[in-house]
């Protein structure tokens, strides 16, 4: 089992792994006394030099965006975290704040050390009421422990913990809808410039993690560098969540190196649905391009998936077998993106309306296949060209598709309609099982 | 050097490179607006430059690159400041950014509808102009269009046809950043995305119809013109508007004869690009029923007939002739008819006794008018660049809606201070973050770069101009006198007021007589100071005065005498006027005048800025007041020789301003009130924007969003009388009564607050006075 390393995940099945004892069990909260013992700046210092890089998405360096809030400017500055997990197949920081809120706690402390904030968010998804109550509980736990509030371990710092639930949109996790969320506003991207470093929330230097990111924090402040650099490829160090989902034998979130391949997690994972064999798969979750078999062995880096022409994204490994009509799947995506689109700017808001009755159209078997080319260039025409990412995000799975499976495509025309047994891809099928 | 240069040296300046031309821009300016400067047109509609940059429609995509780095992808011209070593390739000269643009365009019209031929706005469309130039020939979409009920009204005066909607966020960004009314906003997200209103909240702001302007579709409408007219149609004059001091530059929009709409006008200066809904939309009264058509003379029976030209002005020659007479100017004629009034008293009638003044005024105030010459020395610009702005007796909402814009962009821009002398925080004040003052005294933190602005209800408050010139003196602040009508600055100009001759001489100066008699080409000019309006009227009323000429004048903006004293003695009344009103009902001769847009002049703005305006409705056959003045003057045998306009101008043009010492400034003390007690308070009030005013008459779905009468009443004294928000309060006094509901708001507990003009709430008429007078407050 070297394959694995588990951190975050270490006693994830121990009963009350969730709650302060079962935390501190085990050297919780251990790591904030060693960062406050330290100067803030040295703590930046650590984190960036850890090489850690943010799981939210986009990969950037956490300790290099913690250094970028102005110092000494007599302003207060905020953490926020981004517990929004929203985008299809990502399962990671729900199930963590499940199964250790305090994690997030301890990282959450040491971060606002080092930025120098008194006041920290937690931006969470409405949906998840089971995962809110348990970071509620354990915020409170941590109150009453003297691990938040005034005077943290009595070294004079003092930082206030705000819970706050959003109301279940996937535009509230990009980073600055997120913050006007937070603010009371109804969530759509800010223009930037300004970055949130320099006006974030309320207009005040802000840093927006992910929970990943920052739970990642202790386990660097305790165990040092090496120890993280030891973990990972060259330019991506250390462990983080895979999760896998779909037509794969065991799913689940697997704590791993990256660097890892989707050939060695299947291993792990008992493998695609048993009689079936792998088609495509998502790296990052529905935003990133879809890969297929040929991809078992692309290392999921930050680099080895841009390489092979995705990205890494949230690590959301979604698996589809044979018995898959990439069509329906790209549909269904499709329709997701037209339905979270905040409507702010005209490509992803006109052009996701009608990418989903065009592929609608082509999945029953209406339309030619010079519609595929035209689906290309609307496709095109909204991607790299809207506001925020999240336009990318509803291209990625259309192009990449036509891109392997444009036989797939055309048969639908021919067929008239869908060629697939759309049950034989369901849990409940027994269709193929042996 | 110029000013402008010299502002021009202070600014870093950046030169880029955009389709092959070099273009060198102050630092900070956005690419789509350094493409402007090359003549480049970048298609656009989100993009406003008085807004903030929103990036929100994606027409404007340009590849840019910067020091040899290329963006990966094409970005938004209005949102990216320039940078030196930047390269922007535009659609002239990137196919990548061409088939952007085409892209984005093709997107845009799959959902508009085809609209196009009922528009409103078809003919002077950017969405259609863009689709032109900047679009694909053909759609390919071949869905169906997203469909909503059309139109819904957010306001008696706007409507919104949702499917006609880009989603700009041009309407929602004025109205929180320009006008302060956050009452609009986008809702629901994708492709259901819309402008909203508040659940029960409509549009109430004064500055909505320039959300009608800026839309670049025809998503919102005015509710008045909808339907009404096609651009092509209409014949455009550049205008100003008549109605208050702020002074916009506005457009006439006519169609055979008749003024369809009005639009903002440009001016930097004043008016930026904005305006406010009365200027836009109470024009209507020019066509009322109750316009008079023809000269009318009071015949035996005592009823008015209609007259030939020659038959009226031989009746009011002879009702004036050798007379004692006083003229009402009215505060709205132009620069122009105003001189022509001030030479008509002095040359036709032998008297200083006129008075602009057609409202509660003061001997202090002429005083203080006098005093302060006609070289202001104050501007739009000096409230950009003050440290602190404090308002005396002014509500710039109500009273001069660009002077509330202005203060309101440099409170947002950089937190000016605003300091009110008033008891009550109004919607305005709060929205300008004023801090309230009872004292006059107690304002401090002034410096030269202050400026004190006071209203004309300064009048009201004994010894208030002598407060306001002291605190000036001290502190080096600079005083602006801000009247609320249009014609107010340009009348103290021309000398339409008692102690006053054109140029700011006055008329207690023998030299200042000789120099105005010598243009006008008389041997003498009166020296008695002239009566006010109030002296008029009573002199009307006792019968030292046989007759009176009165321009636009309501009565009972005055007092709730004036109409009695006009009527009771046997006073020759020379009425000219627009419509039919209070006074040509009591009138011996009417004689009818143009309105504004029907003949050209100006006014001068509260900075003495003139408005010059031209014509808008050619084939008008109204004569202007000036024209009539002088055809009066010439059968009364005493030529006045004002045949136009254009001559009123250049002769006040050629006498120039008054080099001579100036009158003293106003000194009297001010008065102590007696605190009210129990059920008592001061009656204080002023006009609202939208209310009872004449020249809004005509347009019910501008008075619609006129707000309501109510008492504004403070914690205390609504805990004390039992009353609760909405609760009805009556308000007396021994002459009558007003009834509104309460608002419970920021006064002090010795006041209440009502609107002065509006509908249920005439201070004039239904108290007998408009402020400063001790009420009755009861529950009612
Ligand atoms: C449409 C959209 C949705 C996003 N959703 C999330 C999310 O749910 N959680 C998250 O951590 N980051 C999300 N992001 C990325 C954030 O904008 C941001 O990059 C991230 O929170 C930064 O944290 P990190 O540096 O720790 O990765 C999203 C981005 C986009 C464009
Ligand atoms: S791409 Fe545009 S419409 Fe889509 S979510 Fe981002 S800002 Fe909103
Ligand atoms: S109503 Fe007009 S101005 Fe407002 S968002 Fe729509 S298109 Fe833009
Ligand atoms: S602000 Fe004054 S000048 Fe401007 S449109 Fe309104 S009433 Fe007319
Ligand atoms: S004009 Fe630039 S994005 Fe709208």
């Amino acid at each position: 089992m070297s394959k694995l390393s588990p951190v975050l995940s270490a006693h994830w099945d121990e009963a009350d792994s969730f709650t302060l004892e079962g935390y501190k069990r085990h050297g919780g909260y251990n790591a904030v006394s060693k960062a406050l013992a330290m100067t803030p700046d040295e703590v930046i210092a650590l984190v960036k030099d850890s090489g850690l890089r943010g799981r939210g998405g986009a990969g950037f360096p956490t300790g290099m965006k913690w250094s970028f809030i102005p110092q000494g400017d007599n302003k207060a500055h905020y953490l926020v975290v981004n517990a929004d997990e929203s985008e299809p197949g990502t399962c990671k920081d729900m199930p963590l704040l499940m199964a250790n809120p305090h994690v997030l706690i301890e990282g959450m402390i040491i971060a606002s050390y080092a930025i120098r904030a008194n006041y920290a968010f937690i931006y969470i998804r409405g949906e998840v009421v089971h995962v809110v109550r348990r970071v509620q509980q354990a915020i409170a736990d941590a109150y009453a422990a003297g691990l938040l509030g005034k005077n943290i371990g009595g070294k004079g710092f003092d930082l206030e913990l705000v819970l706050h639930i959003g109301a279940g949109a996937y535009i509230c996790g990009e980073e600055t809808a997120l913050l006007d969320s937070l603010e009371g506003f109804r969530g759509q991207p800010r223009l930037r410039p300004p970055f949130p470093a320099i006006a974030g929330l309320y207009a005040l230097p802000t840093v927006v993690n992910n929970v990943e990111s920052i739970a990642s924090v202790p386990a660097i402040i305790e165990h040092g560098n090496e120890w993280f650099q030891a973990m990972g490829t060259e330019k991506s160090k250390g462990f983080t969540l895979y999760s896998l989902s779909g037509h794969v034998k065991n799913p689940g979130q697997i704590e791993a190196p990256l660097g890892i391949t989707l050939r060695e997690l299947l291993e792990l994972a008992g493998g695609v649905r048993s009689g079936h064999t792998l088609k495509f798969w998502t790296p990052g979750g529905s935003s990133t391009p879809l890969f297929t078999a040929e991809h078992l062995d692309v290392p999921l880096d930050y680099e080895g998936v841009a390489a092979a022409g995705s990205m890494l994204g949230t690590k959301a490994l979604q698996i589809f077998d044979e018995t898959t009509c990439v069509v329906r799947a790209v549909l269904r995506w499709t329709e997701f993106y037209k339905h979270e689109s905040c409507g702010k700017c005209t490509p992803c808001r006109e052009g996701t309306w009608w990418l989903v009755q065009i592929i609608r159209d082509l999945e029953a078997g209406k339309g030619t296949p010079a519609d595929l080319d035209k689906l290309i260039d609307i496709t095109n025409n909204i991607a790299g060209r809207s506001f925020c990412a999240l336009a990318d995000g509803a291209a990625s799975p259309i192009i990449s598709s036509i891109k392997y499976f444009r036989a797939e495509y055309e048969a639908h025309l021919t067929h008239g309609g869908c060629p697939f047994d759309p049950i034989a891809s369901t849990i409940f099928a027994t269709v193929g099982q042996p | 050097m110029t000013p402008e240069n010299a502002v021009m040296t202070d600014v870093e300046m950046v030169t880029v490179v955009i389709d092959g031309f070099d273009v060198t821009v102050p630092k900070g300016t956005l690419v789509i607006r350094a493409a402007e400067k090359l003549g480049i047109q970048i298609p656009r509609f989100c993009d406003h430059p008085l807004l903030s940059p929103a990036g929100a429609c994606r027409q404007c995509l340009v590849d840019i690159e910067i020091n040899g780095r290329a963006f990966p992808k094409p970005q938004a011209s209005c949102t990216i400041p320039v940078e030196n070593g930047m390269i922007v390739k535009t659609q002239l000269t990137s196919e990548v950014a061409d088939k952007a643009q085409k892209g984005i365009m093709e997107l845009l019209l799959i959902n508009h509808p085809l609209d196009c031929p009922v528009c409103d706005k078809g003919g002077e469309c950017p969405l259609q102009n863009q689709a032109m130039s900047n679009g694909r020939s053909e759609s390919r979409y071949e869905g169906v269009k997203r469909t909503f009920e059309k139109p819904v009204s957010i306001s008696s005066q706007v409507l919104l046809d949702r499917e006609r909607c880009v989603l700009c966020a041009r309407c929602t960004r004025f109205s929180e950043e320009i006008a302060g009314d956050p009452f609009i906003t986008l809702n629901e997200r994708g492709a259901l995305q819309q402008v909203g209103i508040y659940e029960k909240d409509p549009f109430l702001s004064y500055f909505s119809g320039n959300t009608v302007q800026i839309c670049p579709v025809g998503a919102l409408t005015g509710a008045s013109y909808r339907f009404r007219s096609r651009p092509f149609d209409l014949v455009s004059t550049p205008s100003a508007c008549e109605h208050c001091a702020s002074g916009c530059s506005m457009r006439t929009d006519v169609r055979r004869g008749k003024t369809l709409r009005r639009l903002a006008g440009e001016d930097a200066e004043v008016n930026e690009e904005w305006n406010c809904d009365k200027g836009r939309w109470a024009f209507k009264y020019i066509s009322s029923k109750e316009r008079i058509a023809g000269p009318m003379v009071r015949g035996e029976d005592g009823e008015l007939h209609e007259a030939s030209w020659p038959q009226a002005l031989a009746r009011a020659a002879a009702g004036l002739k050798g007379k004692r007479a006083g003229v009402l100017v009215g505060g709205r004629s132009t620069v122009e008819d105003a001189y022509a009034y001030a030479k008509f008293a002095r040359v036709a009638l032998n008297t200083n006794d006129i008075d602009f003044r057609s409202r509660l005024h003061s001997d202090e105030e002429a005083v203080f008018l006098a005093s302060r010459g006609v070289n202001f020395n104050v501007s739009y610009r000096d409230l950009d660049k003050a440290d602190h702005v404090v308002l005396v007796d002014f509500e710039p909402e109500d009273e001069s809606p660009i002077v509330f814009l202005r203060l309101y962009k440099q409170v947002r821009k950089r937190g000016l201070k605003v300091t009110t002398l008033s008891p009550v925080l109004s919607r305005g004040s709060e929205k300008l973050g004023a801090a309230i003052v009872e004292d006059i005294a107690s304002i401090s933190g002034l410096s030269e770069k202050s400026v004190i602005v006071v209203g004309e209800r300064a009048a009201e408050v004994i010894g208030q101009f002598t407060s306001v010139v002291k605190l000036a003196q001290s502190t080096k602040a600079k005083v602006a006198w801000i009247p609320r009508r249009a014609g107010e600055v340009g009348a103290v100009v021309a000398g339409a007021i008692g102690n006053l001759l054109p140029g700011g001489r006055p008329v207690a100066d023998p030299a200042a007589r000789v120099d105005i008699a010598s243009v006008w080409g008389v041997e003498s000019l009166p020296a008695a100071h002239g009566k006010a309006t109030w002296e008029i009227l009573e002199a009307a009323g006792d019968g030292r005065l046989d007759a009176v000429v009165i321009g636009g004048v309501d009565p009972l903006d005055i007092s709730s005498e004036a109409l009695g004293q006009l009527l009771g003695a046997s006073t020759f009344v020379l009425s000219l006027e627009i419509s039919h009103s209070a006074i040509t009902a009591i009138a011996d001769v009417v004689l009818p005048v143009a309105a504004v847009s029907e003949k050209s002049g100006s006014f001068l703005n509260w900075e003495g800025r003139p408005r010059f305006f031209e014509k808008a409705i050619a084939d008008s056959l109204t004569r202007s007041d000036l024209r009539i003045l002088s055809m009066l003057a010439d059968e009364m045998g005493t030529p006045i020789n004002l045949p136009s306009s254009q001559a009123a101008a250049k002769e006040l043009q050629s006498i120039g301003e008054w080099d001579g010492a100036k009158a003293d400034a106003p000194s009297v003390s001010p008065a102590t009130l007696t605190a009210p007690s129990g059920d008592q308070a001061i009656l204080h009030s002023w006009r609202q924007l939208l209310d009872l005013g004449t020249l809004q008459n005509g347009e019910p779905n501008l008075a619609g969003t006129a707000r309501a009468a109510h008492v504004l009443i403070s914690a205390n004294r609504a805990k004390s009388l039992g009353l609760s928000n909405g609760d009805l309060v009556k308000v007396s006094t021994a002459r009558g009564s007003i009834t509104a509901p309460a608002q419970i708001g920021k006064i002090s507990d010795s006041a209440i607050w009502v609107p002065r003009n509006s509908i249920g709430s005439q201070c004039i008429a239904n108290l007998g006075a408009a402020s400063g007078l001790v009420v009755t407050v009861v529950k009612a």
